[in-house]
């Protein structure tokens, strides 16, 4: 019995310690085993005596294994990568130090200067529910002010920011003192000649291709580029990526762009060198095409409270029929009662003239040919008679109130509400536009502002329908004059060859004859 | 997104310029500890806000056991009192995509939508057509765009849940967050939702998988490619945007077990996301 009885022990035995020899058994990946890794967590589990272990047991374990692992020292070093929160943290030190020469006591800071009230604005806004963050919001204000020391600007405002599908742009908006802004555009100049020189051939390739189309396409005269200063380009913009990078500069843009933009609805990728790739192609790169959106969204977006701006008075001739633009800000403005401004439309006006279809602000006349080109096509044969003169573009005129504004859908394209309503005394009102998702305006007393985040989209309602692509350009029509007229042209070909022959065998004649004249004289 | 963290969490995802004002602020923190106890839901989340014509709708959700099953929604126009939204079945999922129209801001408003298509049937000339009309308040469009939206761009970090063997959804405790290198790809990112193209893979592509990790789909399978933008605002933290429902902002502060989404917008799809890019 007692024979059985150990043998069975010693089975049990054997089996125990095989089985603790299969615990002690390294893993093939790391330096550990079970029974070692056992040990340690019933270990832990004594220690700590935490509640309802057998729920958590799991994530002991994984915190048992994980504080197992160490780092074995090797020789290299490691070196910390950079990181671009590191660099953009560099960068936007410099926005919080103070340059030199700038004393707070100077009593320069007592003067108004362009620089926008930011941190103001953004407490308004975030009580319309608008906002970027208090920090962020910070470090535009910082960044602006870096702006306007570096820039001559009369005024300046913060814009707003534009998402982009790799990065985003935060756009201020500038107005150049007088004669400021040329310095700059002289530079760009120069920088444009510098790239011309590199690039010569290619110029003149592009140049002669130019002309060869120009005097093809007569029926397509380029609509003009409205001048700094005036209509869509009486603001400059400037971008950057983040707050504390540096504020690039933004093109004039033409009327073609914007005629453009109006037809393609794409993503902005963040890059202002990208390429537009779209149909009907762009002309231009993405910092055009912003700058076309821009140009858009400000004209049917920035609005304020009626009576804030009036016109100002001109002296000589009021002609009623060319459009009043000048605006200045009325002193005797009282502000509205917020609940007036959130009940209805009409209390809200556009100060931003409408950009017309032609792509410009001010219409021009095409028909009206300069003389150099008169004198040019005098001497052409064929010249068609003038077309009928085409009616001037009229827009809405300045300070139209918003109620006027197209519906798109049967459904007002602004909505506008207060931003509280459980204190309605000190609550605001908030404009919101549904055309241009993304702008918001709000006004209290006698402050308002304008601002856009969003993809720089249109609503587009029904739906985005790419335009269809112009059709193939005919061939030149085929009639007698080019063809080829196989009668003539054959019997043309068989003159040609009779004669030949002809000549052919009238030399062979007087070869024989001179071979036969010389056989002649060999004989004699 | 946390009704706990709702501020720290606000400020993260303001860089689509839509945040909640103070006031509402408050009033989420009050009005959602309310909720939680009165529908005996574990967790409560701030879904986000769906602009509306005359005034906005405040979503949140409610989850009970599972993380990702029997959600309840819930709406609200002055962020207090909250109402359940029904569920939806997949007709109306499906209709609700041909409505454009913005949404007005009133829950018992009808629309009525007809729309004809044409069909050519092979060689006839005869082309039939085929009216399709919708009808449907605006409290069953609220839910189906709020169920789309969930279902085709809710985002979490990989690892962020797991699944138990039971078949239940968890929040996972030891997530420690994704570290920079892979917050940076798009392949670390996953919808939570019922997963479509997992079961299409080949067993050669499930082998890397950890079933417990991996059992929902991946972004970097979305169609079409380039329809979310991955940027990393302030340097350090990530943001999702998604480009089919402009709107969908989802934060990540890599190395931090701290993440979360939230749709503030018009309650619209994108359709034309292929022309834009």
């Amino acid at each position: 019995m007692d024979t059985s009885e150990e043998v069975h022990y010693n089975e049990r035995d054997l089996a125990a310690k095989s089985f603790k020899a299969f615990l002690l058994k390294s893993s093939s990946k790391t330096n550990l085993n079970l029974y070692d890794h056992l040990a340690q967590l019933l270990t832990k589990v004594m220690d700590e005596s935490p509640e309802d272990v057998v729920e958590t047991f799991e994530d002991m374990s994984q915190e048992v294994k994980r504080a197992g692992l160490q780092n074995t020292q090797s020789t290299l070093r490691d070196t910390t990568p950079i990181s671009t929160a590191t660099v953009l943290a560099e960068q936007q030190r410099a926005l919080f130090s103070r340059k030199a020469g700038e004393d707070p006591a100077h009593e320069e800071y007592l003067v108004k200067t362009p620089l926008p009230n930011v941190p103001e604005l953004a407490f308004y806004l975030e009580q319309a529910g608008v906002g970027l963050g208090e920090e962020e919001m910070h470090r535009v204000f910082l960044a602006l002010k870096e702006l306007v020391d570096t820039q001559p600007l009369q005024r300046c405002r913060f814009w707003g920011k534009i998402l982009g599908s790799e990065s985003n742009y935060f756009v201020a908006e500038g107005e150049f003192q007088e004669g400021g802004g040329e310095e700059d555009e002289t530079a760009e100049e120069e920088a444009r000649k510098s790239e011309h020189r590199v690039d010569d051939l290619e110029a003149v390739a592009e140049h002669t291709v130019n002309l060869l189309q120009k005097s093809a396409d007569k029926s397509m005269p380029v609509v003009p580029m409205e001048d700094k200063g005036t209509g869509a380009n009486k603001y400059t913009y400037f971008v950057c990526r983040e707050p504390g990078m540096p504020w690039v500069r933004l093109p004039s843009v033409t009327p073609a762009q914007i005629i453009a933009a109006r037809q393609i609805c794409k993503f902005f990728t963040g890059r202002l060198d990208a390429p537009i790739a779209s149909s009907p192609p762009f002309p231009g790169n993405e910092a055009n095409y912003l700058r076309a959106q821009i140009a858009r969204i400000s004209a049917s977006t920035q609005v304020s409270p009626l009576g804030f701006y009036q016109f100002a008075e001109e002296e000589g001739e009021e002609d009623e029929e060319t459009p009043r633009y000048s605006l200045e800000e009325n002193p005797d403005f009282e502000g509205i009662p917020v609940s007036e401004m959130a009940e209805s439309l009409s209390t809200w006006v556009h100060h931003v003239p409408h950009i017309l279809e032609q792509g410009r602000c001010v219409w021009v006349d095409l028909a009206e040919k300069p003389e150099e080109l008169v004198e040019e096509e005098e001497g052409d044969e064929d010249r068609e008679d003038e077309p009928d003169k085409p009616e001037a573009e009229v827009g809405p005129p300045l300070l139209t109130p918003v109620s006027e504004d197209a519906e798109i859908n049967k459904t007002p394209s602004w909505t506008a509400k207060m931003s509280s309503t459980l204190v309605s005394q000190f609550a605001i009102a908030v404009l919101r536009s549904n055309l241009w998702p993304g702008a918001y305006s709000f006004a209290f007393k006698k402050k308002f502002e304008n601002i856009y985040v969003g993809w720089g989209l249109k609503f587009t309602g029904e739906g985005y329908n790419p335009p269809a692509p112009p059709p193939t350009q005919q061939a030149y029509p085929s009639g007698p004059e080019i063809m080829e007229d196989l009668e003539v042209g054959l019997k043309e070909k068989q003159g040609v060859k009779s004669t030949l022959e002809e000549r052919r065998a009238v030399e062979e004649e007087e070869s024989e004859e001179a071979e036969g004249e010389e056989e002649e004289e060999e004989e004699d | 997104m946390d009704s706990d963290s709702l501020r720290y969490s606000l400020d993260l995802v303001s860089g689509c310029g839509l945040t909640l004002s103070c006031e509402q602020r408050a009033a989420l923190q009050t009005s959602l500890l309310i909720l939680k106890r009165n529908y005996k839901f574990s967790r409560v989340l701030f879904w986000g806000k769906i602009l509306g014509l005359r005034s906005d709708y405040f979503i949140a959700h409610g989850i009970t056991e599972d993380e990702m099953r029997n959600r309840k929604t819930l709406y609200s126009f002055n962020c207090v009192d909250w109402h359940l939204l029904p569920p939806v079945t997949e007709a109306q999922l499906a209709e609700v995509s041909l409505l454009k129209e913005h949404f007005k801001g009133d829950p018992s408003y009808e629309y009525e939508h007809t729309e004809t298509r044409g069909l050519d049937e092979g060689d006839e000339a005869v082309v039939e057509e085929i009216t399709v009309s919708v009808k449907m308040t605006e409290e069953t469009r609220l839910a189906a765009t709020v169920f789309n939206i969930d279902r085709e761009v809710s985002v979490v970090p990989r690892g962020a849940f797991i699944k138990t063997p039971s078949g239940r959804v968890q929040v996972n405790r030891c997530f420690e967050g994704l570290s920079e290198s892979e917050a940076r790809k798009l392949s670390s990112y996953l919808h939570f939702s019922e997963p479509q193209h997992l079961k299409k893979k080949t067993i050669l592509e499930t082998a890397d998988l950890n079933p417990s990790i991996d059992f929902l789909d991946n972004l970097s399978e979305d169609t079409p490619k380039g329809s979310w933008s991955l940027q990393f605002e302030r340097g350090s933290i990530s943001v999702l945007r998604s480009l089919l429902w402009l709107g969908l902002t989802f934060f990540h502060v890599p190395m931090t077990p701290q993440h979360g989404y939230i749709y503030m917008g018009d309650g619209m799809k994108n359709h034309y996301l292929p022309f834009m890019l």
